[in-house]
């Protein structure tokens, strides 16, 4: 039976007034956006200042330029860094008055990729090798960097190293080890600090290489370490607790210019 | 017979042998012909797809193991008949297949394709 006009018009009709009494719920999904194993996570970091670094403690830095074959170059232009550490004055430029301590100004501070809620790296990026998992992790899909330097420009915090050079060439001509578990990259792509979100989607109680050396360095030294990591939407999170229980000032680089870090320094 | 016999058939014999001329350098190096022969893991017989399938889509299935691992966190390892295998090229397929040169690289050279895998993903020991 061919439906006439009038037909067509009622069911029409219904159909409008079917969509008003609640018929769309079922678009409201609630499947994870990207994979399983990191859903409803927000992974980050909290710098326990308090008690600063002990004196020359390279232990983060070393833990994880091993495990991510990122090689040591002579030359500062060169240079690739995931985490650092860098003199208080140049990471929170604002604290600094004509009245601080030379000790405050130059007292180091480990400095890594902050892991943005808005991180303009990935707005930058005109391919999508930089993106934001599900967990908050500024990630990098090395196969889709075409070594363009835009997140160089954007990030506000350095925390982004380019290769100008071939960095295997250099892991072989160190003598370096290389790590299996993680690629090495080629000249012209950009890395930075993954969170070692190949280690902690795993298995969730594993840590970044850098928290988990500092645990054992700061242990040596009798002391509670400076590198926490954790997941803030885990209401029972020890991370959490740090954040909101310690009394301390919690604060992060730059917070002007709303890129929220998720990389907190308790002072 | 024909006008200009002479030099047709002349440049028709130089242009044959040109065109031939890989032919029988070939022949003439004792290197015809071959079958790449890539070297098999002897540990086991089993991977994570049959032997035709592999040949036939392993590029495929690797390009889905990296969006799934890289894009979208999910690191679940791929399991059959109760093996695990870690969707990653030096965990995963690494480990059977250890010897790059001896596997992976006599069939590519055959065919003429140069994937830049090994550039940055770091080969079994």
């Amino acid at each position: 039976m061919a439906a006439s006009r009038r037909d067509f018009i009622k069911l029409a009709g219904f159909s409008v007034a079917g969509l008003c009494f609640g018929g769309p719920t079922g678009c409201a999904t609630t499947a994870p956006v990207n994979g399983q194993g990191t859903a409803g996570k927000r992974w980050a970091l909290v710098v326990d200042l308090r008690t600063p670094c002990p004196e020359g403690c390279t232990a983060c830095m070393k833990s994880c330029n091993l495990a991510h074959n990122i090689p040591q170059w002579d030359d500062i232009k060169h240079e690739i860094k995931w985490i650092w550490k860098e003199p208080w004055e140049h990471v929170f430029p604002e604290q600094v008055h004509s009245y601080s301590t030379a000790a405050l100004r130059e007292l180091p501070v480990p400095v890594l990729c902050n892991h943005c809620d808005n991180p303009p790296c990935v707005r930058a990026c005109p391919t999508k090798a930089t993106f934001k998992t599900a967990s908050g992790i500024v990630a990098m899909d090395q196969h889709r960097c075409i070594g363009c330097r835009y997140c160089l420009a954007a990030c506000p915090y350095g925390a982004r190293s380019f290769n100008w050079l071939d960095p295997r060439e250099r892991l072989e001509e160190q003598g370096a080890a290389l790590s299996r578990d993680f690629p090495t990259r080629t000249k012209g792509v950009v890395e930075k600090c993954n969170f070692c979100s190949e280690r902690i989607n795993d298995d969730a109680s594993a840590l970044p290489y850098c928290v988990e050396a500092c645990r054992e360095a700061c242990s040596r030294h009798g002391r509670e370490p400076v590198l926490h990591f954790g997941d803030l939407h885990d209401p029972s999170s020890p991370l959490l607790a740090l954040l909101r229980e310690s009394g301390a000032n919690t604060i992060r680089r730059k917070p002007e210019i709303g890129t929220r870090p998720h990389v907190f320094y308790l002072v | 017979m024909f006008y200009d016999a002479g030099k047709i058939f002349t440049g028709l014999a130089i242009f044959l042998v040109g065109a031939t001329f890989p032919f029988w350098y070939a022949m003439a190096a004792g290197k015809t012909a071959y079958k790449p022969e890539p070297v098999f893991p002897t540990s086991t017989s089993q991977c994570v797809e049959s032997t035709e399938q592999m040949i036939a889509g392993h590029m495929e299935i690797l390009d889905d193991w990296r969006n799934e691992v890289v894009r979208r966190s999910d690191r679940e390892p791929i399991e059959i008949n109760g093996t695990a295998y870690p969707k990653s090229l030096s965990r995963g397929c690494g480990n059977c297949h250890a010897d790059q040169t001896q596997f992976c690289d006599r069939c590519h050279e055959y065919a003429g394709v140069s994937p830049y895998c090994w550039e940055c993903h770091v080969e079994g020991d």
